[in-house]
């Protein structure tokens, strides 16, 4: 190693990156990309080029590289794969020593993975696909402020997902009003109600003044129904000072928890704000705006289940991941694979579910998956099979759309609900049993009885259903 | 919009969470979930705590954890005997996940009079 030539000029990547021989070590981090290269590059050429530009390298050979040990230093091309049913791409896979990461820093290796590269031009479309994290670097991240376990301990709620709505019309009540139809959805049975994501602090209703009325609704709410409520805050601001100090009041008027959009916000503040709630004991509700814009296409940008990742590590209680059955469709297997990435402690490599690695989270708490987006009662017992009991249902027209109203609604939600967990946990098929299973419940629900009705035709194609009896 | 007449008015409940929007389960009921809670390898545990103290995260345990415990009609024993014992009494089964360290089930059997 001590002495080599300085040979100026540029060479080809796969010279020093693709190394097919490279046995990945267990502190490496590994990526999967899919590439797409410009017609006539070799696909070893494309590979290496995109380990070099998301590591060491550089397109002209520097003198200064023989100061140091790039031999350590690099990432390395070292396996590529069809990519099946695609003749134009492949997968790379590519692995990062450690030392190239700064430790906690979703930041910098993000930096590093999807920086420079993704504008290469050797490249038509580059798209991440995966990372596996090597536990050395996990165990340097924050990760949940509090995670599943203890969430459920704080909040005293057990054996069955959680129960939440996002308070509607989105953008224009007054605080006062926006306060109103949080208490209204408390008292009528959900456990959280939830800022919508562009609520931040507009002129219609000033942050501040939202946080008293909400925390007067939680308070209310909670001594009224004996338990225990929380609204998602959300405290995402236009600079990092602003969101501290709309924490700290959140925690002040009582509230458990506060939200964050980690995308929009970026990984600096999420992790910062991730630290905070830890500090403060509060939780984190995540929310992903801006994630269809990086993850949608199927060649380019980065897949969610590397963003959810990312997020597990930079800290949140509760992550959307889509509902598979409502508004926002998403693919039931693929859905699995990145809600298995957030709750579970391991998750083994699973091509079928689009893993490409095992991952191994260590001691990290989980994350609640959170389905949200066009949901409503009929829909419920197709959610709990779905996404089992550590999930957060969000509901929004599905609750305050019920022609009673909000805590009628959110009556509706919480005994379609539980008759669905009781009847999962008698055994019964509940995704295939659905209507006889919220039709017996609806039975001592009027609340329930008119909710099936309302939306009787939103997810069930028969021509009718059995006319219901309502008190 | 809905005329006035069609609408209902929702009175709040006092409620006590998982369950606690069901009509109150039957025998047979109870069983299907003691059966559920034992299939899934959890341990049953019984807690009971007068109606006004059922806000506080701790109740007061009845007996310890039956670790263990196979037998449906040992853990309804067990519930019965903490009823008789407690009939003002919120009492209330609980499955204790020890992997997750978590409850697994945890819902109100016996309601007390508050």
């Amino acid at each position: 190693m001590a002495s080599k030539a300085y040979d100026a000029g540029v060479k080809e990547y796969r010279d020093m990156y693709w190394t097919p021989d490279y046995v990945p070590l267990d502190t490496d981090l590994l990526a999967c990309f899919k590439c797409t290269g410009q017609p006539g590059v070799p696909r070893e050429e494309v590979a290496a080029a995109v380990a070099a530009e998301s590591s060491t390298g550089t397109w002209s050979t520097v003198w200064s590289e023989l100061l140091t040990d790039l031999e350590y230093y690099k990432g390395r091309a070292y396996r590529i794969e069809d990519v099946p049913g695609d003749n134009e791409s492949f997968y790379a896979f590519v692995a990062y020593p450690l030392d190239l990461f700064e430790e906690g820093s979703i930041v910098n290796v993000l930096t590093s993975l999807v920086g420079n590269v993704f504008g290469f031009k050797a490249l038509r479309h580059l798209r991440l696909e995966d990372i596996r994290f090597p536990i050395a670097y996990i165990k340097t991240c924050g990760g949940p402020p509090a995670g599943i376990s203890l969430e459920r301990d704080r909040l005293a709620k057990y054996g069955r997902p959680m129960l939440g709505a996002t308070i509607k019309p989105k953008l224009g009540l007054s605080a006062k009003n926006y306060g109103r139809a949080v208490y209204e959805c408390l008292r009528g049975g959900l456990d959280m109600t939830k800022d919508d994501e562009n609520v931040n602090s507009q002129p219609f209703m000033r942050w501040r003044d939202r946080f008293e009325f909400v925390g007067e609704a939680i308070q209310k709410a909670q001594q009224e129904t004996g338990e225990r409520k929380g609204h998602y805050l959300n405290v995402t601001a236009p600079t990092p000072e602003e969101m501290y100090e709309r924490a700290e009041f959140a925690k002040e008027v009582g509230s458990p928890i506060i939200m964050h959009d980690f995308l929009t916000g970026g990984f600096t503040a999420n992790t910062g704000l991730a630290n905070w709630c830890r500090k403060n004991g509060m939780l984190l509700h995540i929310h992903r705006a801006m994630h269809a814009v990086i993850d949608r296409h199927p060649k380019h940008g980065i897949h969610f289940r590397v963003l959810a990742k990312c997020l597990r590590l930079s800290g949140g209680d509760h992550l959307h991941t889509g509902t598979v059955v409502g508004k926002l469709e998403g693919d039931r297997a693929s859905t699995l694979g990145f809600v298995d990435q957030l709750r579970e402690s391991f998750v083994p490599e699973d091509r079928s579910r689009g893993v490409f690695f095992d991952q191994d989270w260590g001691s990290l708490p989980g994350v609640m998956a959170v389905a949200s987006g066009g949901i409503h009662v009929w829909h419920m017992p197709a959610l709990v099979t779905i996404f089992g009991d550590d999930s957060m249902l969000q509901f929004g027209g599905g609750t305050q759309g019920h022609p009673w109203g909000n805590a009628a609604g959110a009556a509706a939600n919480r005994v379609a609900l539980e008759a669905s967990i009781k009847a999962r946990n008698q055994g019964r098929e509940i995704e295939k049993e659905a209507r006889d299973i919220l039709i017996e419940a609806a039975k001592s629900s009027p609340e329930l009885a008119i909710a099936l009705e309302t939306w009787k035709e939103i997810k069930f194609e028969f021509e009718t259903v059995d006319k219901l009896d309502v008190a | 919009m809905s005329a006035s007449h069609e609408v209902g008015d929702f009175q709040t409940a006092q409620t006590l969470e998982t369950f606690g929007f069901l009509p109150k389960l039957t025998q047979q009921e109870v069983y299907d979930q003691i059966e559920y809670l034992i299939a899934n390898g959890w341990t049953p545990a019984i807690e009971h705590e007068h109606p006004s103290g059922s806000a506080n995260h701790y109740w007061t345990m009845w007996k310890l954890p039956f670790f263990g415990e196979q037998d449906l009609n040992a853990v309804v024993a067990e519930l019965d005997a903490c009823h008789r014992a407690y009939p003002d009494h919120h009492v209330r089964l609980i499955g204790y996940d020890n992997y997750t360290q978590s409850q697994g089930v945890c819902f109100v059997v016996h309601e007390g009079r508050a």
